[in-house]
């Protein structure tokens, strides 16, 4: 799990004096108040930087290639929190050819690309094998094989159901969460 | 957490749960419990138990130190077993693998369960005396959501809760003694086994060696929990080993995870762990030996330190964890009798090693399941000579059997003295192709670098379930049997009444099977499949055998990749857990 505190300051601010400004209004609650925020799940509007990027870059489309799927986080736009406070929020990105996605897929996509929680619904490992050859996700523990053209349903392994997707949107050239998690996301432990 | 199943009135039910929930002041305020008579009795398990326990009881994982899986009750025989049939059965409330063995202490039966869940019950009736429910972080890393099984010391019952932390429960009651943390989950440290309890200390070791840990047992005083040593399988720069890792930064993410509970030599006061694959998955990016990767070591349990090994392949590249520890048993070679170890390998060899009071000897080693990866074993070291064809590297893609599951995973073997033959839970004609990837550590992230497929074994692949009996004398195989539309996930128990039980595959049956030849005996269709260890107890006279019913983890995944390669044989198997207990009627 990334750690949080690996980022300088989780309450980047992008609009700087707006946001603390917030922050001290509410100081008794502002701990609690921001940890819910960066555990809490992408949500509308939010933007996405790569979770190795700890200059918290806007991804745009074009920052996504082929055959290269990338890990982000989301970013709340409106106080720069970076939602990094749970490991379930680990989002997967990919540049798939946007004439071979199924029509549900397609309407979640921007710009050829799509998004689903790295999770994988069978023991919550990480989704983050690419098999080129047959275009389909791997998960590295289990060998649960998905299919990113086709809303991450199981192709192949025990997970027991499809990848929950992140619908997309761009506004600006940056990509943008669109709506909410399509199902819940994590897995069963017990 | 922890709740009273006895009889009571409501109003101390109502009070007792505040005194879980609310403060300690409201603990001093209430009622005492009113404790089952089957717990009024309990009786400590002392350290003389542990070592030479009564035939009516099952005290730890595989019942003794040795690593035995053997029962010595013998009513239930060749003769009468057709007569055996359920005495209770309780569902856990869980889905997922269940593999903890009942275990069983004067009438009181303690089950471990996926969902970080220790059930407590009355061994006779099945009656539940108390349940420890302890709630699961949402993030939790827990790639295998299973658990093998607790430790009884004292009046205390010990429990390795999936995210790393070592709970100490009153047996009496199932409230908490102590907590410690273990490790740190966040970085990809999660446990699934039984602690060991020997020499007076409490040990454990974690899983996530595909997560980038550095291995270790760690061992705890039974009283507070506090630390009383910590040894890494993997060594740090210029201790004992670490000439066998690269300069760098290796060491630290290289592995050698432990993940199933150690077996004991009170003689020497020497515990045998088994060792997990390193990590990452390719050995061209740890080059050297990397020990005490794929081992087994012997710790003295009074230190920590390590003071023998052996290393069943060096340099893992095949993801063959071996974990499982070699059993203790003395054995005949050539004239002479040998103080040994057996260790039935995932890398698909049967190891017939030496114990002493340090190191560790090597006698025997020959394939139990077909095995392309070794050219041949070193004589005098068994160390093997690799073909570099079937040893996957990174950006090279390669075939090798067995598969990544190895001949053998975790179940454990069993053994029986009356018969001197170990039972072993075979997997036959499963191979892998496998390729290596560069991998970057990020802490609490897959750090495998390889993708990978199972495949059959070329024209052979008319069955892959298999329970095999070799006599531990000869080193010779007596008797298989053979599943034909099933891999074998089952662990083996022996009795003395001449029977091997067993489960493990996907028809969910039970099976009894005679010792001596392999004639199948006796079968029960459960709810689910069994991946639980069978254990046998007495109460009140009466022999039981008991296992755990729930199908998962592991065995789940391969069943699901064996119906893509076979469609339509390897069917799901329905999930949900169940406790079942079998007796004579």
């Amino acid at each position: 799990m990334s750690d949080p505190k690996k980022f300088p300051d989780r309450r980047v601010v992008l609009k700087g004096g707006l946001a603390w400004g917030i922050g001290l209004g509410f100081a008794p609650g502002l701990g609690r108040a921001q940890d819910n925020s960066t555990a809490a799940r992408p949500r509308p509007g939010d933007l996405l930087v790569n979770v190795d990027d700890t200059s918290l870059a806007p991804l745009g489309p074009q920052d996504i290639l082929a055959g290269a799927p990338v890990l982000a986080w989301a970013l709340d736009r409106a106080d720069g929190t970076v939602r990094n406070g749970s490991r379930l929020n680990r989002v997967l990105l990919m540049r798939l050819d946007p004439e071979r996605l199924a029509p549900e897929t397609k309407e979640r996509a921007a710009d050829g690309v799509v998004a689903y929680t790295a999770i994988c619904t069978h023991t919550g490992c990480e989704v983050t094998g690419w098999l080129a050859a047959e275009q389909l996700l791997q998960c590295a523990c289990h060998a649960s094989k998905f299919d990113p053209s086709d809303g991450a349903r199981v192709v192949e392994g025990p997970a027991p159901r499809t990848l929950p997707a992140l619908p997309l949107g761009v506004e600006n050239g940056r990509l943008v969460v669109s709506r909410p998690f399509t199902s819940r996301v994590g897995f069963e432990s017990a | 957490m922890a709740e009273f199943k006895g009889p009571r009135s409501s109003v101390a039910a109502v009070m007792l749960a505040l005194a879980v929930v609310v403060e300690p002041a409201v603990t001093q305020q209430s009622p005492p419990p009113q404790i089952p008579p089957v717990l009024q009795k309990y009786r400590p398990v002392t350290t003389d138990r542990l070592r030479k326990p009564e035939d009516s009881e099952w005290l730890m994982v595989r019942r003794t130190y040795d690593g035995w899986g053997y029962s010595p009750l013998q009513q239930v025989t060749r003769s009468n077993i057709a007569r055996l049939q359920p005495a209770w059965v309780v569902a856990t409330g869980v889905t997922n693998g269940h593999q903890a063995p009942p275990i069983v202490n004067n009438g009181v039966m303690f089950v471990a369960t996926p969902g970080n869940q220790v059930i407590a019950l009355d061994a006779r009736t099945g009656a539940i005396l108390w349940r420890y429910r302890r709630p699961l972080p949402e993030d939790v890393i827990l790639l295998h959501p299973t658990s093998r099984g607790v430790a009884l010391y004292e009046d205390r019952v010990f429990f390795a809760a999936a995210e790393a932390v070592l709970v100490a429960l009153d047996a009496r009651t199932g409230k908490e003694i102590w907590t410690t943390e273990v490790a740190k989950n966040s970085n990809g440290y999660y446990m699934s086994l039984a602690p060991l309890v020997a020499g007076g200390k409490v040990m454990v070791g974690t899983s996530g060696g595909e997560l980038g840990v550095r291995g270790f047992v760690a061992a705890y005083d039974p009283a507070t929990g506090k630390e009383a040593w910590r040894v890494h399988t993997v060594p740090a720069p210029g201790e004992p080993g670490s000439e066998t890792w690269p300069k760098g930064d290796e060491w630290k993410t290289g592995g050698g995870s432990v993940w199933i509970t150690g077996n004991y030599d009170p003689e020497t006061n020497l515990a045998f762990w088994g060792t997990g694959n390193g990590g990452p998955w390719m050995g061209d990016q740890r080059p050297g030996d990397n020990l005490y990767t794929s081992s087994t070591i012997a710790i003295d349990v009074t230190t920590g330190a390590i003071k023998g090994h052996h290393q069943y392949h060096p340099n893992d590249s095949w993801d063959w964890d071996e974990v499982s520890p070699p059993i203790l048993v003395d054995y005949r070679r050539d004239g002479r009798t040998i103080k040994g170890l057996i260790d039935v390998a995932r890398d698909g060899y049967l190891w017939f090693l030496e114990r002493t009071d340090s190191k560790i000897n090597f006698i025997e080693g020959k394939p139990f399941v077909q095995q392309n990866v070794f050219r041949s074993l070193d004589p005098k070291t068994g160390r093997p000579e690799i073909n570099p064809d079937r040893k996957p590297a990174t950006g090279k893609t390669v075939e090798f059997c067995p598969s990544l599951w190895g001949g053998k995973t975790w179940p454990p073997i069993a053994f029986s003295p009356q018969t001197r033959m170990i039972y072993i839970p075979a997997n036959e004609n499963l191979c892998q192709r496998m390729t290596g990837d560069p991998v970057k550590y990020s802490p609490g992230s897959p750090f495998t670098g390889a993708k990978y497929t199972l495949v059959l074994a070329p024209g052979a692949a008319d069955h892959i379930g298999e329970v095999q009996a070799w006599h531990v004398d000869t080193g010779k195989r007596v008797w298989t049997h053979e599943y034909s539309k099933s891999p074998n996930w089952g662990p083996m128990l022996a009795t003395g009444g001449g029977l091997v039980f067993t489960g493990g595959t996907t028809d969910r049956l039970f099976r009894a099977f005679d010792a001596e030849n392999g004639k199948l005996l006796w079968e029960f269709p459960t709810n689910s499949g069994i991946t639980g260890q069978p254990s046998s107890f007495e109460v009140d006279g009466k022999q039981y055998i008991a296992v755990q019913s729930g199908w998962g983890v592991d065995a789940r995944a391969m069943t699901a990749v064996l119906n893509t390669l076979s469609p339509g044989n390897y069917p799901d198997v329905p999930e949900g857990g169940a406790i079942w207990v079998f007796a004579i009627k």
